[in-house]
């Protein structure tokens, strides 16, 4: 494959009731961020990849009411209506069919100027599942009871992903939720849907992301230093839920078996040095980790025990906060990428792994995580 | 970017996307919907291929990318493959929390439903339990033709 560079990534801090900013402000705001971070102008981007949802804009075709916020005049533009690792994905190909030498990915979502039940229950079939209410809380508390029965995982091992992100949360200046809870305050907060607790689910959150890629030729006549995408897997299962065993992830197993071949990753415990994955509630850090081949099949609750997965520990998860701290939805898959970028290129500030010279960013799509994305970024 | 809110009243508009749908069901889900209103009765589809029964029914089986025409009849009863209680409100919901959901695997299928559980004491309530379906007295044609699962005790 053609290496393809990211060189350049813009975030707006993440909040609930961001009622200073319209959607278009906060694209605004992300991708002149990402131009200044590349130190380019609006000139030299090639086609723009939109990353929206219309549910949650509550407007349709999204992605054209931000036209003039990301500077996509007279320029071809495409959007992903999915997670942002998708977006990554899409841009990236973009590149790869030898049409354009950029793209500028960008993504925004306002989760707090709607209803997040009313909008996640729409997810679903409206002939088999949606008058039953499901949404994105009870359908992962569904999916969170599986994988803890199966395997023997426990509240208060989910408790400690809450504890160790929303700490590491601290560090990001964008994060959202940077607060200091024990596992303790974790296991008394209000329970939603059992077994999830308030604080094993992420916030509400409004903002926006943005990166810029380029192909390897294109790089070299920009300022900012590449991070090369080494591998990308993608892959999607069952939509109904009773179709699945919720207590494993064979697509990200699959996404993750392709992304690690392309980059020529063994042994990702070892050979990766920091990953941001989307923990949009306490559970899913550990369940992701064993698709991610961190730990084997069951062992999330032993690796989170281990404290490997620390900032000081072998392979720090989420030193960003995760998506715990911070949850602009189909945004936070982006996110992980940008911040995978800012570690790799020693730019993290407080929340720095060091020397980190291998990083993993992923995301999903559908409800519980019917679908997930595997980007391997590298120096 | 910074605090122009301080110099400029910041307004807010509130709006409402109300817009009636009819969604066409289709034949299998309608012959899966009629059976359920007239007869109180769950059918499955058999996948030709793997030949696992798959509830509810279904055109085709994903797995195999199959198309199925064998319908099979599956209990109204079958082991809950795991649950939780809902706490919070929503108006998404059709009942009034505390209520359960459910993946319940019924008797004779291979995939499970996913369905409202009630009518019992939920700090009862376990993965590998049984529960039945209770069926509405005036049926529609619809998933809460259904009322919900109520667990068995053991």
């Amino acid at each position: 494959m053609e290496r393809i560079a990211i060189v350049g990534v813009g975030q707006t801090k993440y909040e609930r009731m961001k009622r200073g900013d319209s959607f278009a402000d906060m694209v605004f705001e992300a991708t002149s961020k990402a131009l200044e971070d590349a130190r380019m102008t609006i000139k030299e981007i090639d086609n723009v990849v939109t990353v929206s949802n219309d549910f949650w804009d509550g407007r349709t075709i999204s992605s054209m009411a931000v036209m003039d916020a990301c500077g996509a005049y007279e320029k071809n533009v495409s959007t992903v209506e999915g997670d942002g690792t998708f977006g990554t994905l899409y841009g990236m190909m973009r590149i790869l069919s030898g049409s354009f030498g950029t793209t500028l990915v960008v993504a925004h979502s306002k989760g707090s100027e709607s209803v997040s039940s009313l909008i996640t229950n729409g997810m679903f079939d409206p002939i088999y599942q949606r008058a039953l209410g499901l949404d994105a809380i009870t359908s992962s508390a569904l999916q969170a009871r599986r994988y803890m029965h199966k395997y023997g995982i426990t509240e208060e091992q989910c408790a400690k992903v809450s504890v160790k992100n929303h700490g590491n949360a601290k560090n990001n200046p964008y994060a959202q939720l940077a607060i200091n809870i024990s596992a303790k305050d974790v296991m008394a907060s209000r329970m939603l849907s059992d077994p999830i607790k308030l604080f094993d689910a992420s916030p509400i959150s409004d903002g926006s992301c943005a990166i810029i890629l380029a192909s390897e030729d294109r790089s070299k006549k920009i300022a900012q230093k590449p991070v090369w995408i080494k591998g990308v897997g993608h892959c999607a299962e069952a939509y109904f839920l009773g179709d699945r065993d919720l207590a494993e992830c064979p697509s990200l197993e699959a996404a993750a078996k392709k992304a690690y071949g392309m980059a020529g990753i063994c042994n990702p415990l070892k050979e990766i040095d920091v990953a941001e994955i989307y923990d949009a509630f306490s559970y899913m850090e550990l369940l992701w980790s064993e698709g991610l081949g961190f730990c084997g099949k069951g062992e999330g609750g032993k690796l989170i025990d281990s404290r490997k997965t620390q900032m000081k520990g072998e392979l720090p998860i989420n030193p960003s906060g995760g998506v715990l701290s911070a949850h602009a939805v189909l945004v936070a898959g982006l996110a992980r990428v940008a911040e995978c970028v800012l570690q790799l290129r020693g730019d993290a500030g407080a929340r720095q792994v060091e020397g980190a010279k291998t990083a993993v960013a992923h995301g999903i799509n559908g409800p519980c995580g019917q679908s997930h994305c595997v980007i391997v970024l590298g120096k | 970017m910074g605090k122009w809110t301080q110099k400029v009243e910041e307004l807010v508009h509130h709006g409402r996307i109300k817009v009636p749908y009819t969604w066409s069901v289709g034949e299998v889900a309608s012959r899966f919907f009629i059976e359920l209103r007239d007869h109180k009765k769950i059918f499955g589809t058999r996948c030709p291929a793997c030949k696992k029964v798959i509830v509810p029914a279904r055109k085709l089986c994903g797995q195999c990318f199959r198309q199925i025409d064998d319908w099979v009849e599956v209990g109204d009863q079958g082991t809950v493959q795991t649950l939780t209680i809902v706490r919070y409100p929503s108006d998404a919901q059709p009942l009034k929390p505390p209520f359960g959901y459910g993946i319940i695997k019924l008797d004779g299928a291979d995939t499970a439903m996913t369905h409202l559980l009630l009518g019992s004491d939920p700090a009862t309530w376990r993965v590998g339990m049984r529960a039945r379906a209770v069926f509405k007295e005036k049926r529609e044609g619809n998933i809460l033709d259904i009322a919900y699962f109520q667990p068995i005790p053991p």
